[in-house]
């Protein structure tokens, strides 16, 4: 077991978690996900918080147990290899509205940037424009990082606080196995207080059973390999450190062969699954995404997995994703396959104005 | 002893124990340098960073889970 993890804490980690998440994530659309939509951390959020009523879109509702997996896999490992370390206390409140702001932008391009990558390898053209932004927006952070951009040191915390996160996704874990429905709406049928959607992107999807054992294989191997999607592109442009673009590299040739192999490799910009077309705010949408992951150390699935170690801060993140996805459908900011909301364009500049003033002010108080 | 850039690291999130080493590697030179880090994450890519820049790495865990990263040039 020693040998296999250090294989994975080696530059091989990376890697062979690309390979797993490229080969895993189109097979889990064969199995039922949305198209083009095998793993994305922010849509899954997303249909959490439309499962929890935070916002009413009644298409986008599921608890997805991917992301459940993510935690506990994450655990188990961090757990397995004295990596289980509860810390807090890094700018909780600041990292909460980045994960907002992230969520705010990568709504308006319609995925994280798991699923920018996963919508390339699937054809989907218009996800060039979404990965240059996220390009962008990573260049952006890194500036503020070179001019002293922090979010302060954490501090060891008491381990119950390392729990939080993990029991919280055994409770989403019991929700979605129970799916209570105690309310009755107005003709006395039962309803809520947990919604899946019957129609739509959150009503296709994979057996539970199968997402949360994805869930949980690929949170093992990211805990250990460190798989972080935005901190391959920071680290090869800042340290010039390619070990982990080697495993988003690998994640999309992955994905790309195993699209083809499944016969769900169609290329083209017209008609793609859960996409839209409007260029200037798939960039734009994604400047603000990685910008924000970028301040936040990382990016959504890296955040998942930090929580698993015990990281209160990045669990933090994670909250803010999910209250922010419900902002997003309840205020009319997340895009649709029809284009930009009435208020996504606003949300990525209010949004992209908020993380400039961050980036501006948040340094390390000495003490 | 006193030749010895000490860099505290500890508590700081990706990217910034890296940063501060590579940091300190450039000001430095030639030398010894001294790194307190508190994750394996934060140790693995001080020392990964290091030893691509050229500089011996030495490591020792202290009370705490603390890692003290010696980078030698």
């Amino acid at each position: 077991m020693s040998a296999f993890s250090r294989f994975l804490t080696s530059r091989w980690g990376p890697i062979i978690t690309g390979l797993a998440v490229g080969i895993l994530a189109p097979v889990l659309v064969k199995l039922g996900n949305p198209g083009n939509m095998g793993i994305c951390v922010v849509c899954f959020n997303r249909d959490i918080a439309g499962a929890l009523a935070l916002h009413r879109a009644s298409v986008v509702q599921y608890i997805r147990p991917e992301i459940i997996g993510f935690v506990l896999g994450a655990l188990i490992a961090a757990l397995s290899f004295r990596e289980f370390k509860p810390r807090t206390g890094s700018a909780p409140l600041v990292r909460f509205l980045l994960g907002m702001f992230a969520v705010f932008g990568a709504l308006v391009f319609l995925g994280c940037p798991w699923r920018a990558y996963l919508r390339l390898s699937g054809g989907d053209w218009t996800a060039t424009f979404g990965i240059l932004g996220l390009i962008a927006g990573i260049g952006i952070g890194i500036g503020f990082l070179k001019f002293g951009f922090s979010l302060g040191r954490n501090r060891p915390a008491p381990k119950a606080l390392g729990w939080v996160m993990p029991t919280i996704m055994v409770t989403l874990l019991i929700l979605v196995i129970l799916a209570p429905q105690f309310g009755r709406d107005a003709e006395g049928n039962p309803t809520g207080p947990i919604f899946f959607s019957t129609t739509g992107p959150g009503s296709q999807h994979a057996l539970l059973i199968i997402s949360l054992a994805v869930g949980l294989f690929i949170g093992f191997l990211a805990q250990r390999s460190r798989f972080c999607t935005v901190g391959a592109i920071r680290d090869s442009i800042l340290l010039r450190e390619n070990h982990l673009l080697y495993g988003v590299i690998a994640f999309i040739v992955a994905a790309f062969i195993t699209n083809l192999a499944l016969g769900q490799f169609h290329p083209g910009f017209q008609s793609q699954p859960v996409a839209q077309t409007n260029e200037l705010w798939n960039f734009g949408g994604m400047v603000l995404a990685g910008l924000a992951f970028t301040l936040a150390g990382g990016c959504p699935g890296r955040q998942l997995f930090l929580t698993g170690e015990g990281d209160g801060d990045a669990g933090m993140f994670v909250a803010g994703m999910v209250v922010g996805a419900g902002f997003s459908h309840n205020f009319s900011m997340a895009s649709s396959p029809a284009g930009p909301a009435a208020f996504g364009p606003i949300a990525v500049t209010v949004g992209l104005a908020i993380c400039i003033v961050i980036g501006l002010t948040m340094r390390e108080v000495k003490t | 002893m006193s030749d010895i850039k000490t860099v505290d690291a500890r508590g700081l999130s990706c990217p910034q124990p890296p940063m501060l080493a590579r940091e300190a590697m450039k000001k430095v030179g030639k030398g010894t340098i001294e790194i307190l880090v508190d994750s394996i994450t934060s140790r693995e890519n001080v020392s990964r960073l290091a030893r691509n820049s050229g500089w011996n790495v030495t490591m020792e865990e202290q009370p705490g889970e603390i890692y003290r990263i010696i980078l030698q040039k």
